[in-house]
């Protein structure tokens, strides 16, 4: 393999160190119209009444949207495979607010400072209305959607978003005649995204009526699809542009902005943009779901699993978005991890909440559920009196092998069959084992002063796009100097993805990665493609490019054969050159001829791709921690983890991948936390009081990647994107175990949790 | 009000409102590299450089600016050590989204200049430099490796 397998540097990382203008506030007309959403004050309320005539006569306001302007169109903000498997239950704007930073109106104004004083100017008179703010006790309270005219929520008068079931084997008779079973419950919390980009949108009106929206998105064709249906005009005459983003993880899986600068520029016909502060980022995108999740783990005398019970309930805050699929992730992204049990169980439920919504987050459900699992089967070992290695070694599935999960639980649907070609985990583990010195450290305990070190280890699998939904395309062209443009409907987020995919191309057709130009995410100029969410790119977008490059070379040969008036099994195209029994010619030359002078034709292959299965990559985690038992602080030291990813298409981006996942979870783990006050009011609203980690915080990473071969992925890949985030709580959460005795059910483990463990476990 | 700024060697005159912040005015003179994070002066990624030294330029007036020689990215493209550091940076992967990279390397590049070359000492002083995507890891190898720093 000459030009994947290549850590080259990423195509528009040059341009953006230096400084170019590349993200969409950076592009905005400089006579855009500023918008600001006036925003809800209250956890809980009714619009009675509402006065903007103050604001509108303001000096410099062009319009002010309340929900009497906009039509009552119900919608999910999640940015998924259409039909969505969210509820719609959110409208542009309601007469009903159901959490604090919730949209109440529109501004457009000339400036900042006129927008802002405009919001002031605007009367609302709220019924307040008491929130639901323990998801615990949601059910039982009065409804958050009460409202006619919304759809897929499983019961409204209940406050149940969703519900899911399924179980295989009889998992109560299974447990029963286990030798040792284990119960845990765990709560996981609410965590921000914090991208450095806050998200940011403008639009404007091209000069043939249509509306151009600009938008720091991860779904530009979804955005599209939202767009067209709230407000109501046909898709052909919206065109979505994501430029260079600023970062996602999730957070901008979504429509956000887009829905209120492209209502004021339909309204103004005017160039608007709107930037969320970052107070806005906190208060009013995406947090990741908070869940209670109890496991039951059932083995033998040996440990040999023969039961898992998994039962969550989950807290999607005041609409439904992504809430179903998060759940159902939660098993199926952990389960088939021990796939050879008689029985499992797994049920669920989402409910609302007054609680800023809740979204796509990288790794969804699956760090929420392997926390849970994988603390559990700490237990389990050390109940048994096992080495926790050897536990997961026994118990662990392995290539060739398939479990029924991965047909039963899909993304809000039924999933896809699938026999496991590619698994390396046994690897993954031995080697994380060695490399860790697991073995040595497992047993002692080394202590200084109040300080004591501990060890803990997790494995984990992901999935590589969502089985028969996600769709990825490329359009390949050949220019007339003989280099190529790349079009992809792929969304490059910051994870280098235009730079694997042009690798991808450059593969194929033997040309240089430089002959490949990469130009993505234009809903009127590039393909087709869901978006860069469910770690699909690399995978989904990747095979989509594989064939198209191949369909490329296809045509040249089929090009070249009646250029030299031979017959195409006689031609040969070897990148650089086009080979016939008796001429040659360079491959510029070669497109020059063919679109100045000889059979005059543009060469343009396309090609899509739908994954029939997603394999996982895998991943095994050990990590050291340092706990005082003093303060209570918990300080990482150490985290090994060795990843399989197949094939990685660029070593390095793969790498980063999983240290930024990695230090992702290890802030899940230890220091993030979204907090409310007893009215429903983000106290963490800002970067001073939510702590994401720094370099100081997280201690030495090292990641390995141990390669497999996947058939079915481009030259062996698979996803890398989201698996780095998974193991960190559990493994962190083990790891106290281990230094302590003491097991931490609530993340994050901040130093007052731990005292007070540590404290009933003295038992003060 | 009308004010001068000494930007990358260049005196530029603007008219801005006696609030507006020295990253507001910057980006209006075209300067993108210059970017807007967290509103709260804790996420680095204004970061300019103020007579050779880091400063927030999210939190600093643009009016509070005159009289002192304000550095960008956009200043360094032909400097030696820039080019280094940016090179190192795109070798490992370390960009990612980009969005903090800039800031990142406007304070590498002023930690050249002071010398320092203990690695605790250096990731101290870009504690204040935060980035979601990379995990620090592979900025650090690319800035060790600037700053030759061994093991």
């Amino acid at each position: 393999m000459k030009y994947v397998k290549r850590s080259i540097k990423k195509v528009d990382g040059y341009g953006i160190l230096s400084g170019k203008p590349a993200y969409t506030d950076d592009l905005a007309p400089r006579n855009s119209l500023i918008v600001k959403l006036l925003r809800s004050p209250y956890a809980f309320a009714r619009v009675r009444k509402i006065d903007t005539s103050e604001a509108r006569s303001l000096e410099g306001v062009e319009c002010v949207l309340t929900h009497e302007d906009f039509p009552r169109i119900p919608f999910t903000r999640a940015g998924q495979g259409y039909p969505e498997p969210s509820p719609y239950d959110k409208f542009a704007l309601d007469s009903y607010v159901r959490y604090v930073g919730d949209e109440v109106a529109v501004v457009a104004a000339k400036d900042e400072q006129t927008a802002e004083k405009a919001l002031k100017l605007i009367e609302v008179d709220y019924e307040v209305l008491n929130p639901v703010l323990d998801f615990e006790f949601s059910e039982k309270s009065p409804p958050i959607h009460p409202e006619d005219g919304i759809s897929g929520v499983e019961n409204q008068q209940n406050n149940v978003c969703s519900a899911y079931e399924m179980d295989i084997g009889n998992i109560e008779e299974e447990l029963k005649k286990c030798a040792h079973v284990v119960k845990h419950r765990v709560y996981t919390q609410a965590q921000a995204h914090v991208m450095m980009e806050p998200h940011a949108a403008f639009s404007y009106i091209d000069y043939q009526g249509r509306l151009v929206v600009v938008t720091s998105s991860q779904v530009p064709f979804h955005i599209r699809r939202i767009l067209s249906r709230v407000l109501d005009i046909p898709l052909r005459n919206i065109r979505v542009v994501k430029p260079r983003i600023g970062g996602g993880f999730g957070g901008k899986q979504a429509v956000h902005g887009e829905i209120y600068v492209a209502a004021v520029t339909l309204k103004t016909g005017k160039p608007s943009k709107i930037i969320y502060s970052r107070k806005e980022v906190f208060e009013s995108s995406y947090t990741r779901h908070p869940m209670r999740i109890d496991v039951t783990l059932g083995s033998d005398e040996k440990g040999v699993l023969k039961a898992i019970d998994m039962e969550i309930l989950s807290d999607t805050g005041a609409y439904g978005e992504h809430a179903l699929t998060t759940l159902m992730v939660a098993g199926s992204k952990n389960l088939p991890l021990y796939n050879r049990v008689n029985a499992v169980r797994f049920k669920g439920k989402v409910v609302y909440t007054n609680h800023t919504p809740a979204g796509a987050y990288r790794g969804y459900g699956a760090v929420q559920g392997n926390f849970a699992l994988e603390s559990a089967m700490d237990i389990l070992a050390s109940k048994l009196g096992l080495d926790p290695v050897k536990l997961r070694q026994l118990n662990m599935i392995r290539e060739g092998e398939t479990s029924p999960i991965f047909k039963i639980m899909g993304e809000g649907r039924e999933g896809a069959e699938m026999t496991i070609k590619s698994c390396k985990l046994e690897q993954c583990v031995e080697l994380g084992k060695r490399i860790f010195g697991w073995s040595e450290k497992f047993s002692k305990r080394p202590e200084s002063g109040t300080k004591v070190r501990g060890v803990g280890m997790a494995i984990a699998m992901q999935g590589s796009g969502i089985a028969k939904i996600d769709m990825g395309s490329a359009i390949l062209k050949l220019n007339d100097d003989g280099s190529f443009n790349l079009l992809v409907g792929a969304t490059d987020l910051g994870t280098g993805s235009d730079t694997i995919l042009a690798q991808i191309a450059a593969e194929t057709l033997n040309v240089p990665v430089k002959k490949v130009v990469p130009y993505s995410s234009d809903t009127d100029l590039t393909p087709f493609d869901t978006g860069a969410y469910a770690s699909s790119t690399t995978y989904v977008s990747g095979n989509a490019v594989k064939r198209a490059a191949e369909k490329m070379k296809h045509l040249i040969v089929q090009h070249g054969s009646k250029l030299f008036n031979c017959s195409e099994e006689e031609v040969v195209f070897n990148g650089e050159e086009i080979i016939g029994p008796e001429q040659r010619l360079p491959l510029s030359e070669f497109a020059t001829k063919l679109y100045y002078s000889e059979n005059q034709t543009q060469l343009c292959s396309t090609a899509s791709f739908v994954g029939d299965e997603a394999p996982p990559p895998y991943m095994s985690a050990f990590c050291e921690i340092e706990l005082d038992t003093e303060t209570g602080k918990i300080t990482p030291v150490r985290y090994v983890a060795v990843v399989d990813c197949g094939v990685p298409i660029n070593p390095n981006l793969a790498r980063v991948q999983v240290e930024g996942a990695l230090v992702q979870g290890i802030g899940m783990a230890l220091y993030e936390e979204v907090k409310y006050d007893s009215k429903g009011r983000l106290m963490t609203n800002s970067m001073m009081n939510y702590r994401i980690p720094s370099r100081l915080d997280i201690g030495d990473i090292e990641v390995h990647f141990v390669e497999s071969y996947e058939p079915t992925g481009p030259y062996g890949a698979k996803s890398v994107a989201e698996i780095g985030i998974d193991t960190p709580p559990a493994a962190i959460s083990n790891a106290v175990y281990n230094a302590v005795g003491i097991r931490l059910h609530d993340l994050p483990f901040t130093p007052e949790k731990v005292l007070k463990a540590l404290r009933v476990k003295e038992g003060f | 009000m009308k004010i001068t700024l000494t930007v990358n060697g260049r005196k530029e005159n603007l008219e801005v409102e006696p609030s507006t912040t020295l990253l507001e005015a910057l980006r209006m003179l075209g300067l993108y590299s210059v970017r807007k994070g967290c509103d709260t002066a804790s996420c680095g990624v204004c970061t300019v450089l103020m007579d050779s030294k880091p400063i927030l330029s999210c939190c600093s007036l643009a009016v509070q600016a005159q009289g002192h020689s304000i550095t960008t990215v956009e200043g360094l493209e032909k400097d030696k050590d820039f080019e280094e550091i940016r090179k190192n940076l795109l070798s490992e992967g370390a960009d990612q989204c980009g969005y903090c990279g800039p800031s990142l390397l406007l304070t590498v590049y002023s930690l050249k200049k002071r010398n320092i070359k203990s690695l605790q000492e250096i990731q101290k002083y870009l504690v204040g430099n935060l980035c979601r995507c990379t995990g620090y890891h592979s900025q650090l190898r690319a800035i060790k490796e600037f700053m030759e720093v061994g093991e």
